[in-house]
């Protein structure tokens, strides 16, 4: 065992590339949250993505055209829920789980000739001046566009949600459906549009496990990403920036016990693999408890069924 | 312009029309899906559907029937008490897991002795083993309020590291040449999960199923504890105006589901699979959600969709040897099941009006 092999500075660079799939998932599944609807099928738009960008990349040879083609895949099968949920009012929580077990399904038939290739590399995109700094260069201005993508959506995200009419509407949709189609606000058009957005979302965090994190591309690869990416939501309290925070303590825990099973720390490698699991289900439970009941800032309307004619 | 009327009443006439209406339209995707992998639609639907019984070699796949229906019968029972009621428990997959390591670890430590006593301890255990495993979601959820469809997910990942441990650790066979994977328990038969009519499929593992198919029936149609799942699933306010006690009912559901998935890893680990090996489970936990949608949550609407999802897994082989299908398109499929399910559900409780809608 040696824990000096640990280099504290590599070691928070790459938590900043194991936490932006789950901020991209988690952060479109905020907005889809926001305005009232609980799409439990974020790992199926995850796992989706992730073939739809691993595919185009390898065909086009254009990482920037897989992403692409990686939000559209995780937007059209949204758009599946969205139609499901919306028009034929079905259980969301079943079809969420629908979407999850078709998602995985449909991507492992898409997958099967692409399996053990080599994706395009994703260039890194180097700052100039800024990363040459020691320590703060290569931690915060050494990384592909993606991960600057995902921490300008986050910002993107947070002021729309809080300073424009947009955001307003979509927050009163979450809140109380029935007033706001009462002031004639489309409650099914800007449900159908939030849903939309959390698959590409989806889709792109899966296309960034495929093609810069692992990269590679196998069966059931997104290990439950999607899931968490759900659970940081509800641990960030529906708040942009603190869903930030969980995908960084998130992507903290993975490297860590990604670098201990390295450094040959005398813990087997099954109960590491599952650290990361178990602080997702600890930090759930400390959000959901006592005073800092997360569940208070829940959007009111979440999950439940709209039916305009009633 | 199609509008939507909400029906005073779920229709009962369209609730038990739904599901075969979904199968047949996911025939008609599904057939689709095929021919755009270049294969005879119709020819890959009869290999699914109807060889397994009717065809050649049908004297085979008669049996395998039963081995896939009965676990996915038995965990989409437990699994149906909970969905009627509200509660979410989708980490069967991680009860079925732990069920059959506990069921497994417990014949193994007895292992050689021959006794009758063996194999009932081991259901014991596996029973238990689930049960445990489903009350972690369960008692975070009473205690502290923490949403189980999330924790009891993410458990089933702990579950298999928990399983791979196992399999390549602790239960690895001591005489295995360094092979991973437990004991066979062919090998022990006391702790042996057999045929009881050679040939037909049939083990201790499906008649758990039926029995769990009759004590799921009567506790819906006779017993308090059924009825006030109903209630509590339909009308939570007036569940707890009625002196519903949720907390009990969220760990009985759980615990309930929880015991029969272990049940129901421990049967297959301990005959079909025939030992703990790291990849032995193989998606009945998740497959068992669609099962329970499909029969409606009821149990008699279980027991044949379970036959109908069982047929798919054999069906899906014989295609995948005779057809070269992906076995992976059949979970497309089963997938695909549940979306037509879910939206041909909307005729069961609204009724669709055709004509110029009204200013709402």
């Amino acid at each position: 065992m040696d824990l000096t092999s640990i280099n504290p500075i590599l070691l928070v660079a790459s938590l900043m590339v194991a936490a932006t799939p789950i901020i991209l998932a988690a952060i479109g599944e905020l907005v889809v949250e926001k305005s009232g609807v609980l799409n439990l099928g974020v790992e199926g738009m995850m796992i989706t993505g992730a073939i739809c960008g691993f595919a185009i990349a390898v065909e086009s040879g254009s990482p920037m055209l897989g992403f692409v083609a990686a939000a559209a895949g995780g937007a059209v099968l949204s758009l599946l829920f969205g139609v499901l949920t919306q028009y034929f009012l079905s259980n969301q929580v079943a079809t969420g789980l629908g979407l999850t077990l078709f998602g995985l399904g449909l991507s492992s038939l898409m997958g099967q000739g692409y399996i053990g290739i080599r994706p395009p590399a994703t260039g890194k995109l180097e700052i100039p001046l800024l990363s040459d700094i020691p320590v703060l260069g290569p931690i915060l201005f050494n990384h592909d566009i993606v991960v600057y993508f995902a921490l300008a959506l986050v910002v993107a995200t947070w002021a729309v949600l809080k300073f424009t009419r947009a955001g307003l509407v979509l927050r009163a949709v979450g809140e109380n459906h029935d007033a706001a189609h009462a002031l004639g606000y489309k409650v099914v058009k800007v449900r159908l549009m939030a849903i939309t957005f959390g698959g590409a979302c989806a889709g792109l965090g899966g296309a960034y496990l495929s093609l810069v994190r692992v990269p590679q591309w196998t069966e059931g690869m997104t290990a439950g990403a999607g899931w968490i990416a759900l659970a940081i939501v509800v641990f960030g309290a529906w708040r942009p920036f603190r869903v930030l925070l969980g995908a960084y303590l998130f992507g903290g825990v993975t490297v860590l016990q990604l670098n201990l099973q390295a450094a040959g720390v005398a813990i087997p490698v099954e109960y590491l693999s599952m650290s990361p699991y178990l602080i997702t289900i600890a930090v759930l439970v400390i959000m959901s408890s006592g005073k800092a009941k997360a569940a208070l800032n829940a959007p009111a309307c979440l999950g439940k069924l709209f039916h305009a004619s009633s | 312009m199609i509008a939507l009327e909400k029906r005073p009443e779920p229709s009962q006439l369209w609730s038990w029309l739904t599901p075969p209406l979904a199968v047949v339209l996911t025939m008609i995707a599904g057939g689709l899906m095929f021919a755009a992998l270049g294969k005879d639609p119709v020819e890959a639907i009869r290999t699914i559907f109807w060889d397994p019984i009717f065809g050649e070699f049908a004297f085979y796949y008669r049996g395998q029937l039963l081995v896939k229906a009965g676990p996915l019968i038995l965990i989409a029972i437990g699994l149906s008490m909970g969905f009627r009621a509200g509660i979410w428990n989708i980490g069967a997959e991680g009860q079925y897991i732990i069920g059959a390591i506990c069921g497994a670890a417990v014949g193994l430590a007895f292992y050689p002795w021959a006794s009758f006593i063996v194999f009932p301890l081991m259901i014991l255990a596996g029973a238990l083993g689930g049960f445990l495993w489903a009350m972690i979601p369960g008692i975070l959820r009473v205690k502290f309020n923490t949403n189980e469809i999330l924790v009891s997910l993410l458990l089933v990942y702990v579950a298999e590291f928990i399983l791979a441990s196992m399999a390549l650790g602790a239960l690895k066979n001591p005489d295995g040449a360094g092979f991973p994977g437990s004991r066979n328990f062919r090998s022990y038969p006391s702790g042996y999960n057999e045929e009881i009519i050679a040939g037909s499929g049939m083990h201790w593992g499906v008649v758990a199923a039926f029995i769990a198919v009759i004590f799921a029936y009567v506790l819906f149609a006779r017993h308090q504890m059924g009825f006030q799942i109903k209630l509590a699933g339909q009308a939570p306010r007036a569940a707890r105006f009625a002196g519903v006690n949720p907390s009990r009912l969220i760990l009985f559901c759980l615990g309930m589901s929880g015991a029969l998935a272990g049940l129901a890893g421990m049967f297959e680990v301990t005959g079909p699979a025939g030992q703990v090996s790291i990849d032995f489970n193989v998606g009945y936990g998740f497959t068992a959600i669609i099962v329970a949608f499909l029969g409606r949550l009821n149990p008699i609407g279980i027991l044949l969709a379970g036959l109908l999802l069982a047929l798919t897994y054999i069906g899906g082989e014989a295609a995948q040897s005779s057809l070269g299908l992906p076995a992976a398109a059949i979970q497309a499929f089963q997938g695909m099941l549940l979306f037509f399910l879910l939206a041909v559900d909307v005729l069961t409780n609204f009724r669709v009006r055709f004509g110029k809608r009204e200013v709402a």
